[in-house]
């Protein structure tokens, strides 16, 4: 078991539109991607996130070592609940989850 | 061949002196900058106002106005004062009339506006003209109707015609922000995949390159393929810089949907070209069956006053969440009492800061902070409504003990009075394209000659 944010190089959560949160994770080498790759399921992440995994929208992307991330904001940015305009902080959720 | 030169991701962010004038050393055949974004909240659109300082924008609109003298060719701005609204347009065009005057420049100048009058969405609607993205919110004619503001996002089309009619500046409202620059490219008959693709990477300016802050680069346009070229002496483009850029803030890294079309760069090829610069080509354009341009839209969403109070007892801090919820309890049912209001018309909001008020609910750690700080938020009808339930909360927080027969607590404000209006808050109500016969359909141009 590792946290995610110990083995990749950068983790950056911004919004994708007022609807969408992105969660960029620049994995850093080829290790640490298949690392990232195999440890990180949509069905931990769903669980992180308390939503239907099938809303994840995932990009494993080799060529940059980079695994994306796209799912519905937890509230629309800027709605009387939504806890962080830009979307920024979401990526610290992620540093912290434990690979499979 | 043509060159865009875009000297920041968005005109109140700075730019470095020496790589503009790299850039203007380069001969490019426009000057493109974004104004704007939705990325800072519902506040600017539903109110109509720019982000940034008027005497930021003034400055370095001006030293953008000097350039495009120097080198007698366009300057376009996309999503005028953050929002794109036509009073934000209208406010750069009063501070660029003002630049004028003082430089003694005689220019034409070309506005496009995006402004929707509601009733013309209100009608899409009604014909199914209007379509939702997704994760859309629900929208009606009476959520129309409400909103402060509404605008469409031009595209190449709209920003072409603005580019024909000679115009040393182009004023636009919101618009996409690949659309300035891929505006020019396309008007030359260059290969759109390239066009669009390059102005994506461009659209932030130096962000696609190392050392970002520098803010000015330029996109060369060939017939099928682009070439990224940033100015600062010490920002290199790179294979991995330029198309990580992809990444950013898109859903999707790999199709991009703009008006007429979209783009997929999923077979696109990166070569460094020299030690400063990437080549890419393979990027592909897809045009759509129908026209649509996309639509955002900002309504109020009530008046809101904020308190802060800050917990150091040790005992308060290890039990704030039990404290905030008894609290929210108690105050919610005297606020129903004393003003004859429904619970559904108001909302008391603690969040605690230190402890989870980045995720709420959806905080996975725990531990005893130092301290915590309450950020207790009202929201209500109007801002009397809102300022009189902050003054029912404010006992609250001063002195509520976890446990009726405690000695009374008092705890500390940094302000006096405590209570803090926020005034009006908005909220985006629109994630979806309208169809359109004429890309000019929603949009209205004007040029005019000044000095």
């Amino acid at each position: 078991m590792a946290e995610l944010g110990k083995i990749v190089q950068k983790i950056r959560s911004k919004n994708a539109g007022p609807f969408w949160l992105t969660i960029d994770i620049f994995c850093g080498s080829k290790a640490a991607y298949q690392q990232a790759v195999t440890g990180l399921s949509n069905p931990a992440i769903a669980a992180v996130f308390d939503i239907e995994s099938t809303l994840i929208k995932r990009f494993d992307i080799p060529d940059l070592n980079v695994v994306k991330i796209s799912l519905p904001r937890p509230e629309t940015q800027g709605a009387i609940h939504d806890r962080d305009m830009h979307g920024a902080s979401w990526a610290a959720l992620f540093q912290e989850m434990e690979l499979a | 061949m043509v060159k865009v030169l875009i000297p920041s991701g968005a005109l109140g962010l700075n730019y470095d002196q020496d790589a503009l004038a790299a850039g203007l050393a380069a001969k490019p055949d426009i000057i493109a900058i974004d104004g704007g974004s939705t990325d800072s909240g519902p506040a600017y659109l539903g109110r109509g106002v720019s982000k940034y300082s008027r005497a930021s924008t003034r400055i370095e609109w001006q030293g953008l106005m000097e350039a495009r003298a120097k080198i007698n060719v366009p300057l376009v701005i996309g999503s005028a004062g953050t929002c794109g609204t036509d009073s934000t347009v209208d406010w750069l065009v009063e501070i660029t009339r003002e630049i004028a005057d003082e430089l003694g420049q005689n220019l034409k100048i070309a506005v496009l506006k995006s402004s929707q009058p509601n009733t013309r969405v209100i009608d899409a609607l009604a014909k199914g003209k209007v379509h939702s993205l997704p994760n859309a919110p629900d929208i009606s004619a009476e959520i129309l109707t409400g909103c402060s503001n509404i605008v469409a996002l031009a595209g190449a089309e709209q920003i072409s015609l603005a580019l024909n009619t000679g115009a040393d500046i182009i004023i636009a409202g919101r618009t996409t922000d690949a659309a300035i620059i891929a505006a020019l490219p396309l008007m030359h008959g260059l290969g759109a995949g390239a066009a669009w693709h390059g102005a994506k990477i461009g659209e932030c300016g130096a962000l696609c390159a190392t050392n970002p802050q520098s803010g000015v680069v330029i996109i060369e346009f060939d017939q099928d393929s682009f070439t990224v070229m940033p100015m600062a002496k010490d920002a290199r483009a790179t294979p991995h810089t330029v198309s990580a850029h992809m990444l950013y803030e898109n859903s999707d890294p790999f199709i991009l949907y703009e008006p007429g079309g979209y783009l997929d760069v999923s077979g696109a090829k990166y070569t460094a070209r020299s030690d400063q610069n990437v080549r890419v080509t393979g990027s592909k354009w897809v045009p759509s069956e129908r026209y649509t341009v996309k639509l955002e839209a900002a309504a109020p969403a009530g008046h809101q006053v904020v308190s802060l109070v800050l917990l150091r007892d040790q005992r308060y801090v290890e039990n704030a969440a039990i404290w905030a919820a008894d609290i929210t309890k108690k105050c919610s049912q005297k606020v129903v009492d004393r003003l004859n209001i429904a619970a559904k018309d108001f909302s008391v909001e603690l969040r605690l800061i230190g402890q989870n008020a980045s995720f709420g609910a959806l905080e996975p750690r725990s531990q005893t902070p130092i301290e915590i700080g309450v950020l207790g938020i009202v929201t209500a009808k109007n801002q009397l409504l809102a300022l009189e339930i902050a003054k029912i909360l404010n006992p609250y927080l001063l002195h509520h003990p976890l446990t009726p027969q405690e000695e009374q607590p008092t705890f500390a404000f940094p302000f006096s009075p405590p209570e803090m209006d926020r005034g009006v808050v908005y909220r985006f109500c629109l994630n979806h394209v309208m169809e359109l016969e004429n890309p000019m359909d929603a949009f209205t141009l004007e040029v005019f000659n000044h000095g």
